[in-house]
């Protein structure tokens, strides 16, 4: 009979004491597992979202950090919103010549359903034609692509394309239509219905809880243009009702004169010709007379977020994970150590049928490491079960896909990492079933 | 095939004195043989089969089973040989409570260094009348049912010597009876020679040999 089944017997003897010592060490193992991969998966989740484009430019009032996460991550309060004409000049202006595409976003509106908050951001279908969204393991750019139906049209100003988290959680298909609500607050006042004519496909960032529908419409809604002014030329952006064409889908509107535009905040690809655009890009935003807008490296914030907050979050969470498995492995060693006075009858008996003072110490060494062990085992499917199970809730609430499966090779050091710790913390009770008296224990005092 | 010569064991007292408990000149069992080992409570009779087992270490003599003195054999040694040559049958069975009548048999085979014969442990409790109760553990069987699971975790290992510490202490007479034929025959089945250590007369009785161990000056003596 080999040691791991005396092992194994002596822990079913004890069964509820080995139960509970074994679900402490499972509890503290899950712990450790959630942090770990819930860690990496943020990381790999931030640094992906930021990729795809060198810079984003928005108000210059409010911080960088601010910035990035309304505009990549689709949380806080969006910034102050900058001219249009600012735009314009990465388009048809002085930073044209550096510039690959400007991708305009316009933040505010939002969309509520089933207890669900959808940030709606108003932008160009050149967002999912000329940007990226990172890259795949092969280094290849991932490029946005339709799970059903198609990219909104410039020129169709009430059209909108959804993120795959947002289809699934909504219900919205293609054909259907969805009232955005003016603010972030549900009580908004709604706005006219824009017609979702795509759906896109995972990509694993934040944009697949996001919708996006066209910045023309966006600026025709109640509220979202700027006053004209008195020496501007009045434009009108809309048609008498009886001229209307029920063919139109733009209702009748025309679009927004310019100068009653704003965006929020621009995604710029730079060109790379000279591999400096995006430098000088950042000196001319940043450094230049006109202090109107900031740019900031999307993966250089997100890179000191990371460094600077979710790092050492995630050290201290570790360290406490790592001290609540301690706590399981010392009553592992209490639970054994002090059944061990019951149990120098048995040792003493196998002593007699031959075992050496090294064999009863290792069955005591291999128990503990049993007890760790299938703790161990049983906290890393528990944390993965947690993971799978919270995944629609996080991914709804955080953007960050999470999934049953998502491994991290760190969690490969846990098992020679628990033998070596239960090793350690069986040392004492097996010191003690070495040092059993076998005479006075089987009644030979005298 | 157990020879002791000049073995003699103490304790010490609270005090430090030393407590002499065996003073043994010579006590010799052959092959086969079956002795019996009287003497009055607390003299001794325990400790010397510990000492004979190498369970507990003498001050000074000569044990030699089969030619060996396990006296002077290394720790580790002598508990590999008491493994392969010795079987024990306790007075409280002493089986172990996590484990069925099959595995508390097994586990007699356990240390020997060789692989253990589960053929051999089933054919061993078939043939005391445990062939239906394998799976069994020890709460679940009589008390005549574990005195039997003991007999055949100490024979498992084909052993030359069984020591049998007072294994009808805690029986009625009813039972006393059967452990002493159970005992008796599987020795002779097995050819294994047996120091049996009893208070009760009618069980010395039934034997041709019986040794007296005897208080001279403190220390027990084969009388």
């Amino acid at each position: 009979m080999s040691f791991w089944k005396i092992a194994w017997r002596n822990m079913q003897q004890r069964a509820l004491a080995s139960s509970l010592t074994g679900l402490s060490m499972a509890l503290g193992v899950a712990l450790m597992i959630l942090v770990i991969v819930i860690h990496e998966v943020t990381v790999e989740q931030f640094e992906s979202d930021a990729q795809g484009y060198h810079l984003i430019v928005g108000g210059s009032k409010g911080g960088d950090l601010q910035l990035v996460m309304t505009t990549v991550f689709h949380l806080g309060k969006p910034m102050y919103p900058i001219p249009y004409s600012y735009y314009q000049k990465f388009t048809e202006g002085e930073f044209a010549q550096y510039t690959e595409a400007a991708i305009p976003y316009c933040l505010g509106d939002s969309y509520h359903q089933g207890g669900y908050q959808f940030r709606v951001v108003a932008t160009s279908p050149d967002l999912f034609e000329k940007i990226s969204y990172g890259v795949d393991e092969e280094g290849n750019d991932r490029r946005y692509e339709f799970r059903l139906g198609r990219n909104f049209e410039s020129n169709h100003f009430f059209e909108a394309v959804v993120g795959s988290v947002v289809a699934k959680k909504t219900g919205l298909k293609v054909g259907d239509s969805f009232q955005p609500t003016h603010g972030m607050s549900s009580r908004g006042d709604k706005h006219v219905g824009f017609e979702v004519v795509g759906i896109l496909a995972p990509t694993g960032t934040s944009n697949d809880r996001a919708m996006f529908i066209n910045l023309e419409g966006f600026y025709l809604l109640e509220n979202h243009a700027l006053l004209p002014e008195e020496n501007i030329e009045n434009e009108t952006t809309h048609v008498d009702h009886e001229d209307i064409d029920p063919n139109d889908p733009n209702r009748g509107h025309l679009p927004l004169p310019e100068a009653q535009r704003e965006v929020t905040s621009i995604l710029v690809l730079c060109k790379q010709e000279y591999g400096t655009e995006a430098m000088v890009l950042d000196n001319a935003i940043n450094k230049g007379k006109d202090r109107t807008a900031q740019a900031v490296a999307p993966a250089a914030v997100v890179g000191r977020l990371l460094d600077g907050i979710i790092g050492p979050v995630r050290l201290v969470l570790l360290v406490l994970t790592i001290l609540i498995v301690v706590v399981a492995g010392i009553s592992i060693l209490v639970s054994i150590y002090n059944s061990m006075s019951e149990r120098s009858q048995d040792i003493a008996v196998m002593r007699a049928l031959g075992a050496s003072r090294s064999a009863v110490m290792g069955i005591i060494l291999v128990e503990s490491i049993l007890l760790s062990l299938l703790g161990g085992i049983a906290g890393v499917l528990l944390g993965h079960a947690v993971l799978g199970l919270a995944s629609p809730y996080v991914e709804a609430q955080a953007g960050i896909t999470l999934r049953f499966w998502q491994f991290n090779w760190q969690e490969m050091l846990l098992i020679p990492g628990l033998v070596g710790f239960a090793s350690l913390v069986g040392f004492l009770p097996a010191l003690t079933a070495y040092r059993t008296d076998v005479g006075r224990t089987l009644g030979g005092g005298r | 095939m157990l020879l002791l010569e000049n073995v003699c064991k103490s304790y010490r007292e609270p005090n430090g004195d030393p407590l002499p408990i065996l003073d043994i000149e010579r006590l010799e069992i052959n092959a086969g043989e079956q002795v019996v080992l009287r003497g009055r409570s607390g003299c001794g009779k325990t400790t010397l089969l510990n000492c004979i087992a190498g369970l507990t270490t003498v001050d000074g003599g000569r044990i030699e089973i089969n030619g060996h003195d396990i006296v002077r054999l290394p720790e580790v040694t002598r508990d590999r040989f008491r493994a392969l040559h010795l079987g024990i049958v306790f007075q409280t069975f002493n089986l172990l409570p996590a484990f069925t009548a099959l595995e508390n048999v097994l586990l007699g085979m356990t240390f020997t260094g060789q692989k253990p014969d589960a053929g051999r442990a089933e054919h061993l409790l078939d043939e005391i009348g445990l062939g239906h109760r394998l799976s069994h553990k020890p709460a679940a069987l009589s008390v005549g049912e574990q005195q039997r699971v003991a007999v055949a975790r100490a024979l498992v290992n084909q052993p030359s010597l069984l020591l049998a510490d007072e294994p009808t202490a805690n029986v009625d007479a009813g039972h006393q009876q059967q452990i002493i034929d159970l005992l008796r025959g599987a020795c002779e089945r097995e050819k294994v020679a047996m120091l049996l250590v009893t208070h009760s007369p009618e069980v010395a009785a039934q034997f041709d040999r019986v040794e007296q161990l005897e208080d001279v000056n403190r220390a027990a003596r084969v009388a």
